[in-house]
């Protein structure tokens, strides 16, 4: 499914520069070295994390979109620098695995 | 291409939230260069955790790129605290980072086993007090 249509499901984009990528698979992860050595590529990354280092690390790790649990946001700062990097971040209310859950459903 | 293009950066190891800059940077260009998705996830990343570990434990230090024909190299120099005990700290978990990187989401201690899954060749010269040299390859055939 494409990055944009989560927003049909209960996910808000903070910032969606590059909505037409195609979500394959998914990892969810807080340490950013895991997330580094074990996400594939144009995975939806699910983490809880959310400053600066996360924007650098979706881009070289190539994600599709990073997805904020808990209710967690973006202040301006890393806003800006995800939508100036291309990255597609959104969030939901829901925690990490139920929100792993439902995109399971969906992708 | 038969001259090798190299890319130098230094990184800055006062700025720790925005580490990353010299291998996001890197990215773009491989990009331009037009090499294979694959390799260029492979060499930015290597380069990722290299600048990390610069700019945690050394003060940063200075960062090339050499692309040839056959392989991208990188070689991560900095004057730091250097190694004590490679080995160890190969090992998947071990870190000595404090808590407050480990706040951030690093000092996972997964860092230089990263370098090594990602790069074909890993050398790491290291002198306590001194400094610590990384060279690391990626081939591209």
């Amino acid at each position: 499914m494409k990055v944009s249509e989560l927003q049909e499901h209960g996910f808000t984009a903070l910032t969606l520069p590059d909505g037409d990528r195609e979500i394959v698979g998914a990892y969810m992860g807080d340490l950013l070295s895991w997330v580094m050595g074990r996400a594939r590529a144009d995975a939806a990354w699910i983490t809880i994390m959310s400053n600066q280092n996360v924007a650098a690390v979706a881009v070289l790790a190539d994600v599709s979109c990073v997805i904020l649990t808990e209710g967690v946001t973006l202040d301006e700062n890393v806003k800006g620098l995800a939508e100036a990097k291309g990255i597609n971040v959104l969030t939901t209310a829901l925690p990490s695995y139920e929100a792993a859950v439902r995109l399971s459903e969906l992708i | 291409m038969s001259e090798p293009l190299v890319f130098h950066y230094d990184v800055d190891g006062s700025d720790f939230t925005s580490a990353g800059q010299a291998s996001v940077f890197v990215k773009r260009n491989l990009r331009q260069l037009g090499l294979d998705p694959e390799i260029i996830r492979r060499v930015s990343i290597a380069m990722y955790e290299g600048e990390i570990n610069m700019v945690i434990h050394a003060e940063g230090g200075e960062a090339d790129v050499i692309v040839t024909e056959d392989a991208v190299e990188i070689v991560l120099k900095d004057h730091g605290p250097g190694i004590a005990d490679v080995e160890k700290a190969m090992q998947e978990g071990y870190s000595t980072a404090t808590s407050s990187i480990q706040s951030l989401g690093f000092g996972a201690g997964m860092g230089l086993p990263n370098m090594k899954r990602y790069s074909d060749e890993m050398q790491i010269d290291t002198e306590l007090g001194v400094g610590t040299t990384v060279r690391m390859k990626i081939r591209l055939t």
